[in-house]
């Protein structure tokens, strides 16, 4: 309990800086839009419908969209704008902030008497004095709503930025959600909901103290909440050029990797941060921005979703290939793998598997029509999955996307019958799943490599640190170390399972 | 302050709105620096539009409003509207002030503070406590806070006060009470007053003239005295028909 609540103060930090930064950013882009949209109705419905558009993109959605997005932009401009991390986070969450101050100014405004606003033109006021001394404190406790909306909204959709690499709150709840730590997730959502109703709570003093003018209240609340940020801003600060910043996609494996990585590098005295739960393409495209410094690819991963072959070569053409192609296109440096495969491998239940007389994916292809896959969120549009379809004209009666572990459930709970399980999940052996074999090779090889950032790539200190873990892992420790977090029952953090498979491992 | 300066010159003043409606229709009239006009007419005869081409409140479509012989148009809109004194039947105070901030509003838009003393003059001028100023106006009753709304009119010693309906809202006794104040202070300032007003009784006992409108134009032009005495014309012998019916009937009822 307490190590589930031990990441909380930072990653509290991180959250409401963002939130913070975003709904500022919401603030800046609505108040004058919020001004032009009530004096002309025409600004008005289109930005009132464009802000309503918006809201309706789903959260995620609007964090992933960013990605792309930013990527254009940076290549147009010549790089140097990071798609990952801070930048989208902000930027999407501002975007949704948007609408609930909007709204209400502009309501705010659009419903103010008229009779005030002649006495103000009768009095001589010039427009800015207008707005400054009649129209805003008379709709600031309207607006004030408003921002408190957006605040909540904020802060909750905050936790998805995670997704996006950016810590926050996020990260503890897809970790738990992964590794089925409840307490984790438990943890993160109760900070996440604290934080939300704290700053609810001050917003509405403020609201209050500006509606009955009180002017202490006013400050006193919103300078609560100043000081917050203050001190979430400062461990912030001297974070920079000394910080590694570790990567990891979102399973168990990945989290026991990254903090394996981690660990080392923390006892060579190097301070790490990790951003974990990242898409395959969001990580690889992180490194190759330096948003990471280090992470743990699959060399088929890279081989068919980045450098888009179909071909099927052996296991160390595609270790050698993927490692020139990254220092070719990219200057990453591929260290070499970390000696064992984690491959798809398409896994039904043992008994079923001996009862329908089903080995391979030949055998397969002839009974999946009547059979449910499910599959991991990625896989049904990953090009491994149209390969091992076309190769066996594989057609199923249903195919569901779901978290990984989740997959398993399924699978474990009938409402599957087949999987591309990973191979080096302790899983497949505790579950007692049959593993098909792939006679004609339509699934490449997936070595787990050590992959480097180009602003590491000549490091050679870092690299020496790191270096015993090329070769260093065995299949079976990785698939137990992976269990030890999977499993039900005495479940393992991904720290602690690091620390066990480095011990068994010898590094 | 000059009379002259205070003089509000219609050149040929006419509003009008899209689809061809005219609200004010050629009025070329002159209300001469230290008068009392009252403008009297029914709803819609463009006595308000006319009113409020003065501080540029409207702008008219064709001819020119003048103020001591100078155009209106010819400085920024909102320092001719800190010369000119404007109350009108919402009376507009700012909730979120103090009655004193509502008072001194215009002193604090030409930048002066310390307004206190002034404030406490300015209520005394209408008839109210200089205690007053720390109350919100939603603790007034209608007759106090057009009194108010006066006051801050008066604040920056403007020349002419414009008066739109200012008693419309108020019961008769606070309208009587105060339809005198307003006159007091109008001979005491020597302001020019133009007052709007859809009741000819209170026009002809306040005003030295009385400016009769029906569709946009000026159809009488009196003092009250003559417009008493039936020298107004058709159209203002009708309106002054009903107050001077009411007098009769009254003296009736006394015996």
């Amino acid at each position: 309990m307490a190590q589930a609540f031990a990441r909380v103060p930072e990653l509290l930090a991180q959250h409401l800086l963002l939130a913070f930064a975003a709904l500022l950013l919401g603030l800046v882009v609505s108040l004058p839009l919020a001004i032009l949209s009530a004096r002309n109705k025409t600004v008005g419905r289109v930005a009132l419908g464009l802000a309503s558009l918006i809201q309706t993109i789903p959260s995620l959605a609007l964090l992933a969209l960013f990605y792309p997005i930013l990527l254009s932009v940076s290549a147009l401009v010549g790089g140097g704008i990071p798609a990952l991390g801070f930048l989208p986070s902000l930027l999407a969450l501002s975007l949704y902030a948007i609408l609930p101050i909007l709204r209400n100014g502009v309501t705010g405004l659009a419903n103010l008497d008229p009779a005030v606003l002649e006495a103000a033109d009768g009095v001589g006021m010039t427009r800015a004095q207008k707005l400054r001394l009649v129209e805003a404190p008379l709709v600031a406790p309207v607006l004030m709503a408003g921002v408190r909306t957006a605040a909540v909204w904020t802060i909750g959709a905050a936790t998805l930025s995670t997704t996006v690499g950016q810590p926050s709150l996020g990260d503890l709840i897809f970790a738990g959600l992964q590794t089925q730590n409840w307490t984790l997730v438990l943890a993160g959502c109760a900070a996440a909901a604290g934080l939300a109703l704290s700053a609810d709570a001050l917003l509405g003093l403020a609201e209050h103290g500006i509606a009955r003018r009180k002017r202490g209240l006013v400050w006193g609340s919103l300078g609560v909440l100043l000081l917050a940020v203050l001190v979430a801003l400062a461990p912030a600060m001297p974070s920079g050029k000394g910080t590694v910043i570790v990567g990891a996609k979102g399973f168990s494996e990945q989290y026991i990797l990254a903090r394996l990585i981690g660990q080392r590098l923390e006892d060579a005295g190097y301070k790490v941060e990790y951003r974990e739960g990242l898409g395959s393409a969001v990580a690889f495209s992180a490194l190759a921005s330096g948003d990471i410094d280090v992470y743990v690819d699959y060399s088929g991963t890279v081989w068919t979703n980045q450098m888009k072959r179909a071909d099927v070569p052996g296991r160390e053409a595609i270790v050698a290939g993927v490692g020139a192609w990254c220092r070719d296109k990219y200057g990453m440096r591929m260290m070499g793998s970390l000696g064992f495969e984690n491959v798809y491998a398409f896994a039904m239940r043992g008994d079923d598997a001996r009862r329908l007389g089903v080995h391979s994916l030949v055998d397969l292809a002839r009974i999946a029509p009547t059979l449910d896959l499910a599959t991991d969120v990625e896989f049904l549009e990953r090009p491994e999955w149209r390969s091992v379809r076309d190769t066996y004209g594989l057609r199923f009666k249903s195919a569901h996307p779901y978290q990984p572990t989740f997959m398993y459930r399924a699978l474990a709970s009938g409402e599957a019958d087949v999987i591309p399980a990973f191979s080096s999940d302790g899983r497949i052996a505790a579950d007692r799943l049959a593993v098909l074999s792939d006679p004609r090779g339509a699934l490449p090889g997936y070595d787990a490599i050590l992959m480097v950032s180009p602003r590491r790539a000549n490091d050679a200190h870092f690299q020496a640190v790191l270096r015993p873990l090329i070769g260093g892992i065995r299949v079976e420790d990785m698939r137990t170390a992976n269990y030890m977090v999977d499993r039900d029952t005495d479940k393992a953090s991904p720290e602690a399972a690091a620390r066990w498979l480095a011990r068994r491992s010898g590094l | 302050m000059p009379e002259q300066s205070r003089t509000v010159t219609f050149k040929n003043v006419s509003k009008r709105y899209a689809g061809g409606v005219a609200a004010v229709d050629g009025v070329s009239v002159e209300v001469a620096g230290g008068s009392f006009v009252a403008l009297v007419g029914a709803s819609g005869s463009g006595k308000s539009t006319l009113l409020k081409t003065v501080n540029r409140l409207i702008e008219p479509s064709e001819g020119e409003v003048l103020v001591g012989g100078v155009a209106v148009g010819a400085e920024p809109v909102h320092l001719l509207r800190r010369r000119i004194g404007y109350v009108f039947q919402n009376v507009g105070l700012f909730p979120h002030m103090t009655v004193g901030e509502n008072v001194a509003i215009g002193l604090r838009l030409a930048g002066e503070k310390d307004n206190a003393a002034r404030i406490a003059e300015l209520l005394d001028l209408v008839e109210l406590p200089a205690e007053m100023a720390a109350r919100f106006p939603d603790a007034l009753s209608g007759g106090q806070r057009q009194r108010v709304g006066v006051a801050r009119a008066l604040a920056c010693a403007p020349g002419i006060m414009l008066m739109d309906e200012p008693f419309g809202a108020l019961d008769p006794v606070t309208r009587d009470a105060l339809g005198k104040a307003i006159r007091a202070l109008h001979d005491r300032l020597g302001l020019t007053t133009i007052m709007v007003t859809h009741d000819m009784a209170e026009a002809l006992l306040l005003a030295d003239r009385v400016l009769v409108m029906a569709g946009g134009k000026i159809v009488a032009d009196a003092t009250p005295r003559d417009l008493i005495a039936g020298k107004g014309g058709a159209a203002a012998d009708a309106l002054v028909a009903v107050p001077r019916e009411q007098a009769h009937r009254l003296k009736e009822l006394e015996g």
